[in-house]
């Protein structure tokens, strides 16, 4: 059995079927995970997402630390209680996290890290910090909940904090001793908000009372699947750099002078250019997609899904796949021996209740 | 614990399978089963006349999850298969002992004995 959080005991007696994941006891589902996916679409639902690492990075250096190990810039946060996503990487580009950083102040950041990583991060981030006066020091008094869907902003501000609302998406704010972030990983509107493990559960409960919908890890996958947001261990991992899963964007190549980790790495491959491109699948027959199945391309070559599922949104499968750069509009991919067809769009299919495939 | 109706024939492998009056045996996933799927979004269903042995991958449940097979507890021949189900395989969640997925006509009924009785495969479900 995997580690507990704070919010273990609420889980049992909303009746939450539990799995391990990445070695803690976290809620599948409370019943139906597709139902948890409406509900944030249309509605409110909450996450605990306590496994996830909080980590914060202090010290006189900070800034210049992490302007070393990420490969985007943590200059361009302009005011404290601005946050930016990232990508942690390897001397060859490969990611060895991708992150959410937030600006504290100047001596002091925040990092959120992927639960199947922490360990590794933490030795990674600790071997990088040496050269550096800063210290990085895992938060495990601390428990997260998601918050998430367009009714957010209503309940947030009447249950988390007053003027929650008003945080622009990708600031946070302490308040007390809630660090409310405007954040997620669902493609709705939504906050994170991270607590000590004494109150968290007081929080789920009024959340709970206020009309919020529980959900568990099955609904945060399909929410994300249908965002297009990737998924660390799936989508990318070590031997997969930001170019190659579409993060291109998370790379912060200006200044130029900057000499963040992988950075050799990726201009090689900037200037070489990539074999391959990162994009959305819609299977255009019945089926579902998986991760692992092989895409096949004409005349090109072969590609694989990285994620792929149903869409409860899109009432049709979805996934998201690494092929070769010269994919067209069509693909194949292999499922249980037969070919099935697929139509390659852009990686992301759902934001904010409405689908985005018509306009791909 | 899961709901287990009395009448049936379960297989080890978590499905059902009940003898109908025209001496065609109708085949479906158990309560234990659909729940540790979660929501069903695909069926994949034998074609009509295809002849399966018993034990034989002849059908695939896709929940959100995962994909799961489905086997025939008995040799024989498909006679049916519940097409009603395609555009809503949430129906196995909802009433996993009337949503049947495929009906076969077995070439030996007393294959049925070999199967487990409700009991019997509690024992297996719950372990």
């Amino acid at each position: 059995m995997g580690r507990c959080t704070a919010l273990h005991e609420e889980h049992l007696a909303l009746g939450a079927r539990m799995t391990e994941f990445s070695g803690w006891e976290l809620p599948l589902h409370y019943g139906s995970q597709i139902a948890e996916h409406h509900a944030v679409r249309r509605a409110a639902g909450m996450f605990d997402v306590s496994h996830l690492g909080v980590v914060d990075v202090e010290g006189l250096q900070a800034a210049p630390f992490l302007r070393r190990v990420l490969a985007n810039d943590v200059a361009r946060l302009a005011e404290p209680g601005r946050m930016l996503y990232g990508c942690m990487l390897n001397q060859d580009g490969g990611i060895v996290d991708d992150l959410v950083v937030g600006f504290i102040d100047d001596r002091r950041f925040r990092l959120i890290l992927n639960a199947g990583t922490r360990e590794k991060d933490l030795s990674w981030l600790h071997r990088q910090a040496a050269p550096f006066s800063v210290t990085v020091t895992p938060r495990d008094d601390l428990a997260m909940i998601a918050l998430q869907g367009p009714d957010s902003p209503r309940i947030a501000d009447a249950v988390v904090a007053a003027g929650s609302s008003g945080l622009k998406p990708f600031t946070a704010t302490q308040r007390g001793d809630r660090f409310i972030a405007r954040t997620g990983y669902t493609g709705e509107d939504g906050f994170e908000i991270i607590l000590p493990h004494a109150e968290a559960g007081s929080l789920w409960r009024q959340l709970f009372q206020a009309g919020t919908r529980p959900c568990g890890l099955g609904a945060r996958d399909t929410l994300r699947l249908e965002a297009g947001m990737r998924l660390y261990g799936q989508d990318m991992d070590e031997t997969v750099t930001p170019l190659a899963c579409g993060l291109g964007w998370t790379v912060a190549w200006e200044p130029e002078e900057r000499d963040f980790i992988g950075r050799a790495a990726l201009e090689r491959e900037r200037i070489g250019g990539s074999p391959s491109k990162f994009v959305g699948l819609i299977l255009e027959e019945p089926g579902i997609l998986r991760s692992g199945q092989k895409v096949a391309v004409a005349n090109v070559g072969e590609g694989v899904v990285t994620s792929g599922g149903f869409s409860p949104t899109l009432r049709r499968s979805i996934g998201l796949a690494r092929v070769p750069a010269a994919t067209g509009r069509e693909c194949r991919v292999e499922i249980r021996g037969s070919l099935k067809r697929a139509t390659v769009v852009k990686p992301r299919f759902v934001r904010r209740g409405t689908s985005l495939i018509d306009i791909c | 614990m899961s709901n287990l109706p009395a009448g049936l024939k379960y297989a080890k492998t978590h499905e059902w399978a009940r003898l109908e009056a025209d001496g065609t045996v109708k085949v479906g996933i158990s309560d234990h089963a659909q729940e540790a799927l979660g929501d069903l979004v695909y069926l994949e269903l034998p074609a009509v006349g295809r002849r399966v042995h018993a034990g034989e991958a002849c059908a695939v449940v896709e929940s959100v999850k995962a994909a799961a097979d489905v086997n025939s507890p008995l040799s024989g021949e498909i006679v049916a298969r519940n097409e009603a189900l395609a555009d809503a395989p949430e129906r196995v969640n909802q009433s996993p002992y009337e949503a049947w997925l495929f009906a076969v006509r077995p070439d030996d009924i007393g294959e049925m004995d070999q199967l487990l009785d409700a009991e019997g495969y509690r024992t297996i479900a719950e372990e």
